[in-house]
Formats: structure tokens, C-alpha cells, sequence
């Protein structure tokens, strides 16, 4: 093959993937920050450049902080329940217990649902005086209570929402990675007299870790870019205690229709998510061997 | 899963299996429980629904009020429509990038890869603000397309189709190439059908993600002709026709049933897919 046949036919084979990439996420990327610089054009009045006025009055929103602070509150409270949780899940799954094909579906399953659909089976699990919460309680004889209702309870109903959706989705790496063990390994610790529990914590969770670190980046970007839960649920109330950063992207974009403020807004979003691929192109730069 | 005859020597044993499998079995129980729950309301009348008598008459009536109450067929065409479109978009496009990235060497290749990998981490779900301008500047909002358009590129495929198409020998290519065959031809003739595997991984992880997704079509939609399942199922249960949380959960179970459905029966496939497309 001659050389430039080479560069032509691979820029024309790259050529449609690129312009579709192009037109609907590098465009949109850079239009957001300039779209951010300048006012919201409503009616007669065009946009005008407005330096960083919109961002001047993100730090004066507390609605913005408390969104922030919820999200952060929001990830810490998922993801280490939801990886430890896929990790005992994945044990448990792996090893020959009775019934596991048993397990691995109800462990699943809420994987497959649409966010929507969980939601929506959550929000009556939920349900004052007739959810099943509400009836467990009652058993014990402890007042009723508005789950979702209540600003001290609101966010933590949501996390425990994600945590079902996702703990059997990272269930599924461990899985995989545990398969991939040999078992030369364990043969090895058994004969060294180890015990269970020194097997696993010296031979097995150090072998898992880059699927930790694969399903911790997953966890996060998941966590600032999954929302459906709370329209659903709760609509970012009470009093905004469950408003995450891309629903207040998406209600004053969609709900107040300045653009301009949430073009702002989802620049802090697009700052995290490249902080996070940071950190996993510096671990990946550390760690070649997870291909 | 795997046909591993040997049991490893550190499978619990004695009183602690005993213990791991109550435990296991309590974890999946609660698990089971809330989709349980609405299996059982959706299933039985509605005076049932919050009472637990195993004596009550089970019904489909709360699933053909739901069908009545709301143009879910019309929900459900346009979201095979929609999945299908994604799919073949993104078969095509994908294949024809991971093709360039894994066999050629042209000018720019890293700068473009690095352009696709970006995707990963700023992912159109987030940018809705723009690309909503850019619908509405096309003329195209309130349509399948808008819903499908941002993400028939996809930089999890090409990445995934690239790693795969590394991995087939060389010799093959070259002894189809002596035969003549063009590049296009050897795509589809050696390629493609050696990474049949990736593509059944990947499709059902696309369709599957995309009968799901909610927040751009909701954004991008407003009329019963272009509006997915999931859509649809959010406006029909936060309407105001009073509560009635049997027909909801109904309503619920039918949008979600097909794939749920398909992942009962098709259970080993489903998850070695998602194994296989998390694992680059």
C-alpha cells in the first residue's frame, strides 16, 4: 500500500465517526465555555459579552453550593457502600454456594431496569402510610414518617436508591476479575497454611484492585451524570436538599431558560469529569499492566 | 461460571458456608424485595396492593388500564425505533473508526484518538444546554433522531472494536489482501465477523443503555410521536389521574419488561457482555 493511500484511507474511514464526535461533543464543549462568558439573549435583547458575570454569580448561589455539597454527599454516601458491596456480592456469587444462579439475578437485575422504572418502584417503597417501608416500621410501632418528604431523610432515600441500581452492575467486574485468578494461587496460600480470611485480604483484594480503580471511576462519573432518580423522585426538594449538580444544570436551562448561567454551571461539571480522567490517565500512567 | 472443575481450597466451609449462605440469601432477598413489591401491586387489584393475603385474586387488569390510559404502543415503537437507530449508526460508524485506528497509520492518529477517548469523560448527557441549541438550529427537536443523534458516535465503541480488531493476525489481512480483496472488503470479511462476540457485547450494552436513558429525551421531545418508553412512563405516572399506584407499577413493568424479559431468559449472555464491554 502506498503511503498516502494510507493517510487518505484512514482519515476517510475516521472521517463520519469524527464529524458526528465533532458536531455533538467537542462543538457543544467548547460552545458551553463561550456560551458562559456571555448573557442569556432573551426576546429582542441578544447575547452580549459579559466577562465572568455568570460565573460571579455561581459563587453567590447557595442554591449552586448546596447542590455541590449534595453531590459530593451523594457520591461519598454511594460509592464506597455500593463497590464493597459488589465486592461481597462477587465473593459470594463466585464461590459454590447454593442457589448462586439464584443470586446473581436478584443481584442484577436492578441493573437492567431503566433509572426511571427503579425509581418509580422506589418512590412507592416510599410512600407514606401505604409503602412497604412504611409498613415495616409501623410493625415496630414507630411513627410515620415522609421519607421523601423530609429534608433529613430525603437525600439519604435517594442515595440507598442508587446503591440498588448499581452495587450489581460493579458486581460484574469483580466477578470477572475473580475468574481470572488462577487457582495455582490458592493452592499456594493453602499449602502456606493461610487462612480464609488472610487469603483474602493478602491474595485476592490486592489482585483486585485495578477493577476497583475501573468501577471507582465509573462510580463517579456515574454519580455527576445520572439524574432521571431524582426528576422522578424528589425534583431536587425538599428545599433543594436533593438537587445534584446536573439537575440544577437541567432546571435552569429547561425550567428558567437561562442558558447562559447553565452553560456556566455545566462547566464545573465538565471541569470534574476531566480532574477525574486526570487522575485515571495519572494511575493508568503508573499501573500499565490493566489493558 | 467458568467449567473450573477443581473447588479451590479456600471455599468456605463447614459452619461458615452455612453462615455465607444465609447471609448471601438475606443479602438477595432484600434485593429482590422492592421489585417484588411491584410485581405483587401490580398483579393484584388495588385493594390488594398494600395487603399481603396470599389468598388474593391475581389480574392483568391493572396492565390493560395502564395500555388504555396511555399510547404506550405508540411509546413502544418509537423506542425500538430508537434503539435501532442508535445501533446500526453506531455498528457502522464505529466500525469504520476502530478499522482506521487499529490498521492504519495516518497523520494526526493519536491527536484523533485522544479526540475520541474525550468523549469517555465529557459525555453528551451533559452537555444538553448546547446541544439542544444544536437541535433546534437543525430543525430537528421533537424527533427520533434528535434523541439519537448525540451519541450514534460512540468513543466506548470505537475503543472497544479497536482493542479487538489489534487482536486479529495479520497474516489473515495480508493472505486476503494477495487475493486481491479491497480494505473494505477485507473489514467485512475478516474483521467483522471475527469480532462477532464484541458486537453482541456491545449491542445489547447499547440497547440496553439507550432503552433506558430519560434525561435528553425528555429535554428533546414534547409530542406522543417521538417520545420514548421511559418518557412516556414519567408523564403517564406523574399526571394527575389520582394515584393509583397498581396501574403505575403496571405501567413500570410493561415499559421495562421486554429487555427485563429478555435478560431472564437470556441471563448468561447479558452478563459476559457487560463483563466483556467493561473489561477493555
Amino acid at each position: 500500500m502506498r503511503r498516502i493511500d494510507a493517510h487518505v484511507h484512514g482519515w476517510l474511514l475516521l472521517l463520519p465517526a469524527m464529524a458526528f464526535l465533532a458536531l455533538f461533543t467537542h462543538w457543544p464543549a467548547v460552545a458551553t465555555l463561550v456560551d458562559s462568558f456571555y448573557s442569556t439573549p432573551r426576546g429582542s435583547r441578544p447575547a452580549r459579552f459579559v466577562g465572568a458575570d455568570n460565573y460571579a454569580v455561581m459563587l453567590d448561589d447557595p442554591v449552586f453550593w448546596q447542590s455541590v455539597a449534595n453531590n459530593l454527599w451523594f457520591a461519598v454516601g454511594t460509592i464506597p457502600v455500593s463497590i464493597a458491596l459488589a465486592m461481597l456480592m462477587a465473593l459470594w456469587v463466585n464461590d459454590r454456594l447454593a442457589g448462586r444462579a439464584w443470586l446473581r439475578v436478584a443481584f442484577f437485575t436492578p441493573t437492567i431496569l431503566p433509572m426511571i422504572a427503579v425509581a418509580n418502584i422506589w418512590l412507592f417503597f416510599y410512600t407514606p402510610q401505604y409503602g412497604l417501608l412504611e409498613q415495616v416500621t409501623g410493625l415496630f410501632g414507630l411513627p410515620s414518617h415522609n421519607w421523601l418528604g423530609s429534608r433529613d431523610t430525603a437525600l439519604a432515600c435517594v442515595i440507598l436508591v442508587a446503591i440498588w441500581k448499581e452495587a450489581g452492575f460493579f458486581m460484574i467486574f469483580y466477578l470477572a476479575a475473580l475468574q481470572q485468578i488462577p487457582p495455582s494461587l490458592a493452592e499456594a496460600a493453602a499449602l502456606e497454611g493461610a487462612s480464609r480470611a488472610c487469603y483474602l485480604r493478602r491474595v485476592v483484594l490486592p489482585l483486585l484492585m485495578p477493577t476497583t480503580m475501573f468501577v471507582l471511576i465509573n462510580a463517579v462519573i456515574n454519580s455527576f451524570r445520572l439524574v432521571d432518580h431524582i426528576i422522578v423522585m424528589t425534583r431536587g426538594g425538599p428545599d433543594n436538599v436533593t438537587s445534584l449538580l446536573l439537575f440544577y444544570v437541567y432546571e435552569v436551562g429547561f425550567k428558567f431558560w437561562d442558558t447562559a448561567y447553565a452553560a456556566a454551571l455545566t462547566m464545573v461539571l465538565v471541569v470534574v469529569l476531566a480532574l477525574v480522567a486526570l487522575g485515571q490517565y495519572l494511575f493508568l500512567e503508573r499501573r500499565t499492566h490493566y489493558q | 461460571m467458568s467449567a473450573d472443575a477443581r473447588l479451590s481450597p479456600f471455599e468456605p466451609a463447614g459452619i461458615g458456608r452455612w453462615l455465607e449462605t444465609i447471609a448471601a440469601w438475606a443479602l438477595a432477598i432484600l434485593w429482590a424485595l422492592p421489585l417484588l413489591y411491584a410485581v405483587w401491586t401490580a398483579f393484584h387489584p388495588s385493594e390488594f396492593s398494600t395487603r399481603f393475603d396470599l389468598g388474593a385474586p391475581l389480574t392483568l387488569q391493572n396492565f390493560a388500564n395502564a395500555w388504555d390510559a396511555a399510547p404506550f404502543a405508540r411509546y413502544f415503537v418509537n423506542t425500538v425505533a430508537l434503539v435501532t437507530l442508535i445501533l446500526v449508526c453506531q455498528f457502522v460508524l464505529c466500525t469504520l473508526a476502530a478499522y482506521a485506528f487499529a490498521r492504519y497509520r495516518f497523520a494526526g492518529a493519536d491527536l484523533a484518538f485522544f479526540l475520541v477517548l474525550m468523549q469517555l469523560m465529557v459525555m453528551p448527557d451533559i452537555l444538553i444546554v448546547e446541544n439542544y441549541r444544536t437541535m433546534a438550529r437543525l430543525g430537528v427537536l421533537d424527533s427520533i433522531p434528535a434523541i439519537a443523534l448525540p451519541y450514534v458516535a460512540s468513543a466506548f465503541g470505537v475503543f472497544l472494536l479497536r482493542q479487538t480488531f489489534k487482536t486479529v493476525p495479520r497474516e489473515l489481512d495480508e493472505a486476503a489482501r494477495v487475493e486481491g480483496a479491497g480494505s473494505l472488503r477485507i473489514l467485512l470479511r475478516v474483521y467483522v465477523p471475527l469480532a462477532r462476540p464484541i458486537y453482541l457485547a456491545y449491542g445489547l450494552v447499547s440497547v440496553s443503555h439507550h432503552w433506558n436513558n430519560f434525561l435528553w429525551p425528555l429535554i428533546v421531545t414534547n409530542s406522543v410521536e417521538s417520545r420514548p418508553l421511559t418518557v412516556g412512563l414519567q408523564i403517564f405516572s406523574s399526571s394527575d389521574q389520582g394515584i393509583d399506584w397498581s396501574i403505575i407499577t403496571a405501567a413500570t413493568l410493561l415499559t421495562s419488561g421486554p429487555l427485563l424479559l429478555a435478560f431472564l431468559l437470556f441471563q448468561r449472555q447479558f452478563v459476559q457482555s457487560f463483563m466483556r464491554a467493561g473489561i477493555r
